[in-house]
């Protein structure tokens, strides 16, 4: 009983504070308009660099931007770069994972080496390449996030669908007649869902880590739209002066993260029974 | 064994002609002439007629990519458009950097990490392990270049203990080449504990469950014997892949920390060249930092063995 209070403790936990987080974000990019006090992108030379106090609660930046709105609307830019590239991302990786393990062959073998090559370089790494090649944009941007993040995703389809291809109701899907399409998209796709949806999760942390850091760069979302990342980089000059520039949006980065990582390894929890520890 | 070591290195031949035919391949999609756009909006077109005959541009994009590969395989990386340095010099100069702090970082990470993971997988369910476990997932939430500007703000600004501007290498003065690597050393291991203990205490907990621990426990030897002699071995092979890739991935994302802390590191020529539109130098790092990044998988894997005596036999 001693043993089993912690671990349950946990499971909770990492559900209600994880699932909350990421809710109260979410909240808070979608209405997002409703409660930004001021316009993110409107200058105010009367308050250039002003530290937090009743009018602009977060202080405002070089600018005389209110910190908070920007905050609010930074939430806004990067959960919706993230939404898209984890769409992206999982979309064509379901697509390609579930081909090359379906049909095995030629087609696996050329996929997988050009999956495994794109896996040969380093995330971030393939992202920055990408974002010098083509210039900051958000298009790029999430582009260059897709293709750097699909490889895990055609990984995980595949070794999923080989676990199940052999299995008996595929068989008689074929028996039946239905073609392979058909049986794919009903009989296949499903299998994949619960460890897609895990590393779904955990990406979702990813993207928004990468996200931040080509932005805070100067190669994710380009300034004067406002990203946590980019956020980062433009208060930096102003360490000493404003140090709350550099404290906020990071802090909600991190809060993003945990919420993130917590519902992630909740849902490990649930879906994945093995690796419950 | 044997067999093993020569097919994984084997696996690495395609690995890199793909990636180094991607590089390429991917400069070629930037708009322009590739000579001029090597050049520099500076050039003459002189200088360009010149370098389209070096590059062999007049040829098929096969055959180009073939002068290519030919040139990079003596050495010549091409000249950087804003210093007109060599490129490959000067990258192996700025590794030298990048290197040192990487590898120290990892290797203190490791050394804290394994440990705790381990050791909270040996107090499974306790409150000790129910903190690292919490501990971990923190660590793993905050960014690296937030943790770094913090570190810096607090220990660089307020309390003034370490320079936050500069760089000296340890092999000219090693007092002050310490201090100047402090801060992002310490960055980088808190970034990367939380990985390593998260799978270090999942590869334990599993071998934990293996019959061959029973027996081990059985036999009546102690909680610690079974823990080092048997559990050991075996719990590290996942996360000694891990420590590689982490070391790879960090070589690949060292530039945040770099730029965070204004360090000559290889990351931070990578980024400058790519503001810098110094074609040459990016198409340089990005081939140099795969090519290490295969390479430390590849040593990684080989040294495996070692590690899991499963594959050994």
């Amino acid at each position: 009983m001693t043993r089993l209070l912690p671990r349950l403790a946990r499971g909770r936990a990492n559900l209600v504070i994880g699932g909350s987080l990421v809710l109260l974000l979410a909240l808070l990019a979608i209405f997002g308009p409703m409660l930004a006090p001021y316009d993110p992108l409107k200058l105010n030379l009367r308050a250039v660099l002003k530290a937090p106090s009743a009018s602009h609660l977060f202080g405002a930046d070089e600018f005389g931007r209110d910190v908070l709105s920007r905050l609010i609307y930074g939430a806004r830019t990067t959960g919706w770069i993230a939404l898209a590239t984890v769409a992206i991302a999982v979309t064509l990786g379901l697509l390609f994972g579930i081909v090359a393990g379906f049909l095995r062959g030629w087609t696996d073998r050329i996929l997988m080496i050009l999956n495994d090559s794109l896996l040969a370089f380093p995330g971030l790494l393939l992202a920055l390449f990408i974002m010098a090649i083509s210039g900051a944009s958000r298009e790029a941007l999430i582009l260059a996030l897709s293709v750097a993040y699909m490889p895990a995703v055609v990984r995980v389809a595949r070794a999923s669908v080989l676990s199940v291809r052999e299995r008996e109701y595929i068989e008689a899907s074929r028996v039946m007649g239905n073609s392979e399409l058909v049986t794919m998209v009903r009989h296949v796709l499903p299998n994949c869902m619960a460890p897609i949806t895990v590393l779904a999760t955990t990406m979702f942390g990813w993207v928004i880590l990468s996200e931040s850091a080509l932005s805070f760069l100067g190669l994710g979302v380009p300034p004067p739209a406002p990203s946590w990342g980019n956020m980062l980089a433009s208060g930096r000059p102003f360490i000493t002066q404003a140090p709350y520039l550099l404290i906020l949006p990071g802090l909600c980065i991190s809060l993003t993260l945990l919420g993130i990582n917590m519902l992630g390894d909740a849902l490990r929890d649930w879906l994945d029974p093995k690796m419950q520890a | 064994m044997g067999r093993f070591l020569l097919g994984r290195l084997l696996q690495a031949v395609p690995t890199l002609i793909i990636v180094s035919a991607a590089i390429f391949f991917a400069m070629r999609l930037i708009p322009g002439d590739p000579a001029s756009v090597m050049l520099g909006d500076l050039a003459t077109p002189e200088q360009v007629e010149a370098l389209r005959r070096e590059m062999g541009l007049s040829g098929s994009l096969p055959s180009q990519y073939l002068t290519w590969l030919g040139h990079i395989f003596s050495g010549d990386f091409g000249k950087s458009i804003s210093s007109g340095e060599h490129v490959l010099p000067l990258m192996l100069d700025r590794f030298a950097v990048s290197a040192t702090i990487v590898v120290t970082a990892v290797v203190f990470a490791a050394l804290i990490a394994v440990p705790a993971g381990m050791f909270a997988a040996w107090k499974q369910g306790s409150f000790a392990d129910y903190g690292t476990v919490a501990l971990s997932t923190l660590l793993l939430s905050i960014p690296s270049f937030w943790l770094g500007l913090m570190i810096l703000l607090v220990f660089g600004m307020w309390l003034e203990w370490f320079p936050v501007i500069g760089y000296v290498s340890l092999g000219e003065n090693f007092r002050q080449g310490v201090l100047f690597i402090f801060m992002p050393v310490l960055t980088l291991i808190m970034v990367e504990l939380g990985p390593i203990v998260r799978m270090a205490r999942a590869s334990t907990i599993e071998v934990s469950r293996l019959e061959y621990i029973t027996h081990a426990r059985a036999k009546g030897l102690s909680e610690s014997e079974v823990m080092w002699r048997h559990a050991f071995r075996n719990a590290f092979a996942p996360t000694w892949t891990l420590i590689g890739l982490i070391l790879g991935g960090l070589l690949g994302g060292i530039a945040i920390t770099e730029t965070v802390f204004t360090i000559p590191g290889l990351g931070r020529l990578l980024v400058e060249a790519i503001y810098a539109r110094d074609y040459p130098v990016v198409q340089g790092c990005i081939l140099f930092i795969s090519v290490i990044y295969v390479i430390v998988n590849l040593i990684v894997d080989m040294l495996y063995p070692l590690f899991d005596p499963k594959i050994a036999q």
